[in-house]
């Protein structure tokens, strides 16, 4: 097979709050000789916030990243959901809108790029999953995860709105019943627990300025999991990471019952399968402990 | 194979039954049943009520997808009954496929649920043309369809209350309005003939309004009229900036704190972004902070990392900038 390349997109949280996800995507990249070439010219994608204020500015802002991407010749990989939600979304506005395009692009002409619409865009988790492939993962396995039983948790914006999944994806994600985390889970050894919330939201995005609602959805995923005999769970996601991770004491209260569950990034679950260590993986920025594993 | 070949398979049915008259709790009847690939939800509760038990009540009227009557969940799923094809239902879930209202906590019989929480939150966006037409007027009141298309299709909204009852912020917050209310409160705010003063602000109130939406587009993914009510919500947003009812709170410095991050760093600063977003109530963030801060997951201001060209980001924020807060 070709050498896997790809243009990273590693979004904000990666070079702040979660550095462990930046860590075990490179290690994870390494194991599976994976060239990654890092956007460092990109801006934040708005997380969908600059969105609510402003729509063409973060239009614009996209697209540039994008057109980076274009000028390396290369597919963008996105490691955060809601970077793959607000680039893929651009990208499938700016692709079925000329008019919104040639906008966009005077405005990216004052500085000498152009978006095009070459390069796809696609998370982290899918790259492996349908370019690297699953069962070249499974056989790379060599520390199989087998003790565990490990529940996914997907996050809204990688399989929500499907329409953006089937126009850039391989594999279609159900997203009332995905497949793809467990399936990974499973290619590492371990046992994939089903549970009502794993396809349900976190609440990050309103963590601010509705606490509660926030607080509530992350105690119900950690409860859901628990209650179906989850050790651990695991996200693609950064944003649900921070909230599953940090904010046990609020989702706890919140709730009415106590919760807490060691919680890995996609990337270090494959990273352990795959004999990383847990320093390189950066087991030790986790909140809630995971160094037993 | 040829597409017109009907093909029948066994699904094993798990139906929601209540009764709020007679039963204390609700409880699951099954029933299988020899399915066709031309089957829709509908004809499955027609087959219940009649092969197996007339007392099985749901709501139809249409049988076209333009009533709204016949949303249920299918698997968890909002659904329109008259529309869902079984075929897809079965390729989305397999051969157990579960049956239940909207919301069983609202259920009244079987599929029947009590919407009016449905009803009072649409009814309280001033779902209707509020605008100061001549009674006699001399000619149409045209709208062009540069106009119309405004809408966005947020008119072709049938009620059906598949997203309000699939959202979750609905489930949790009882006082936020909901997908479907904002759609139609959308409807209107789009409309040019509408000059209605209050229905913008009211909307945007906190707790109730668009700010509390938790952007997981489970209302976008279930609609059966593809009104992407999400999308609405967010037009709703830029509107509240864009005509500048827009309250200086922490919902909206969250949103605008972003451009003033991106201005600065090309990234964003999470912690300044916390910080300008809630202000001097930032302290009910530092416990959480000092734990973070321990595991290395929080960046001191002088070694926050900036995008390359930075130059580019805030050229282009000058440019393309189309609001003001
Ligand atoms: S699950 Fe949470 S962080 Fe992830 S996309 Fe949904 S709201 Fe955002
Ligand atoms: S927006 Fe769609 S799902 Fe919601 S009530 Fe209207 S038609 Fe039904
Ligand atoms: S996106 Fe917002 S309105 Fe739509 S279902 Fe989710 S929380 Fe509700
Ligand atoms: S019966 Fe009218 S919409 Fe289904």
């Amino acid at each position: 097979m070709k050498k896997l390349k790809y243009a990273l997109f590693t979004g904000c949280t990666a070079k702040q709050s979660t550095p462990e996800q930046m860590m075990s995507t490179m290690a994870v990249a390494r194991k599976l000789d994976i060239e990654m070439i890092e956007l460092t010219e990109a801006s934040c994608c708005g997380a969908s916030h600059l969105q609510d204020y402003d729509d063409f500015l973060s239009l614009v802002l996209n697209a540039r990243n994008i057109a980076y991407a274009e000028k390396h010749g290369l597919t963008m990989v996105t490691i955060c959901n809601t970077c793959q939600l607000n680039t893929a979304m651009t990208k499938h506005r700016l692709d079925n809108n000329a008019d919104l395009k040639a906008k966009v692009n005077e405005k990216l002409a004052e500085i000498g790029l152009e978006y095009k619409g070459t390069s796809n865009v696609i998370h982290f988790l899918y790259a492996i999953i349908d370019d690297f492939g699953l069962d070249k993962i499974k056989e790379m396995v060599v520390k199989p995860l087998s003790q565990f039983n490990i529940a996914p948790f997907y996050g809204c914006h990688n399989i929500r709105p499907s329409e953006l999944h089937n126009e850039s994806h391989k594999t279609k994600e159900n997203p009332y019943n995905p497949t793809s985390l467990d399936d990974l889970i499973i290619a590492c050894g371990a046992k994939n627990v089903d549970y009502e919330e794993k396809n349900k939201c976190c609440g990050f995005h309103v963590e601010l300025q509705a606490p509660h609602t926030a607080a509530v959805l992350t105690g119900n995923a950690i409860a859901g999991a628990t209650d179906q005999n989850a050790d651990m769970m695991v996200t693609p996601c950064p944003l649900c990471h921070l909230k599953l991770d940090t904010q046990t004491k609020h989702a706890s209260e919140a709730i009415g019952r106590e919760v807490s569950l060691p919680v890995l990034h996609m990337q270090q679950m494959v990273g352990l399968a795959l004999g990383c260590t847990p320093a390189e993986l950066g087991l030790q920025h986790h909140v809630t402990d995971v160094n037993f594993i | 194979m040829s597409t017109n070949t009907i093909t029948t398979q066994k699904v094993n049915f798990k139906v929601f039954r209540f009764n709020a008259d007679n039963d204390y709790l609700p409880y699951y009847e099954n029933y299988t049943m020899d399915v066709t690939s031309e089957e829709v939800v509908l004809d499955i509760l027609n087959r219940i009520k009649w092969d197996h038990d007339g007392s099985f009540s749901y709501r139809r009227s249409c049988r076209h997808g333009i009533c709204g009557a016949c949303a249920i969940k299918v698997n968890g799923r909002s659904t329109l009954a008259c529309k869902e094809s079984m075929t897809t239902m079965i390729e989305y879930f397999g051969n157990e496929i579960t049956l239940e209202p909207l919301s069983t906590k609202r259920a009244i019989k079987d599929m029947i649920i009590d919407k009016a929480d449905f009803w009072e939150k649409h009814a309280s966006v001033t779902p209707y043309l509020v605008a100061d037409i001549d009674e006699c007027p001399s000619c149409e009141n045209l709208v062009s369809p540069h106009d119309a298309e405004e809408l966005n299709e947020a008119d072709l909204c049938i009620q059906c209350g598949a997203c309000h009852y699939a959202c979750p912020a609905v489930e949790i917050n009882s006082d936020f309005f909901g997908p479907a209310a904002f759609a139609a409160a959308y409807r209107f705010e789009a409309d040019v003939r509408d000059n209605d003063a209050n229905r913008l602000s009211y909307v945007n109130e906190e707790k109730q309004g668009v700010w509390d939406c938790v952007k997981c587009y489970e209302c976008a993914e279930v609609c059966p009229k593809d009104i992407n009510p999400i999308d609405k919500i967010t037009k709703l947003h830029q509107m509240a900036f864009k005509k500048g009812v827009a309250k200086n709170n922490v919902a909206t410095r969250h949103a605008v704190g972003f451009l003033h991050s991106i201005k600065k760093h090309g990234l964003l600063d999470e912690g300044g972004l916390v910080l300008y977003s809630e202000g001097p109530s930032i302290v009910k963030h530092i416990p959480v902070a000092l734990q973070m801060f321990k595991k290395g997951k929080i960046v001191m201001p002088w070694n926050m990392p900036k995008s390359d060209k930075l130059d580019e980001i805030q050229k282009l924020i000058k440019s393309s900038s189309t609001v003001k807060f």
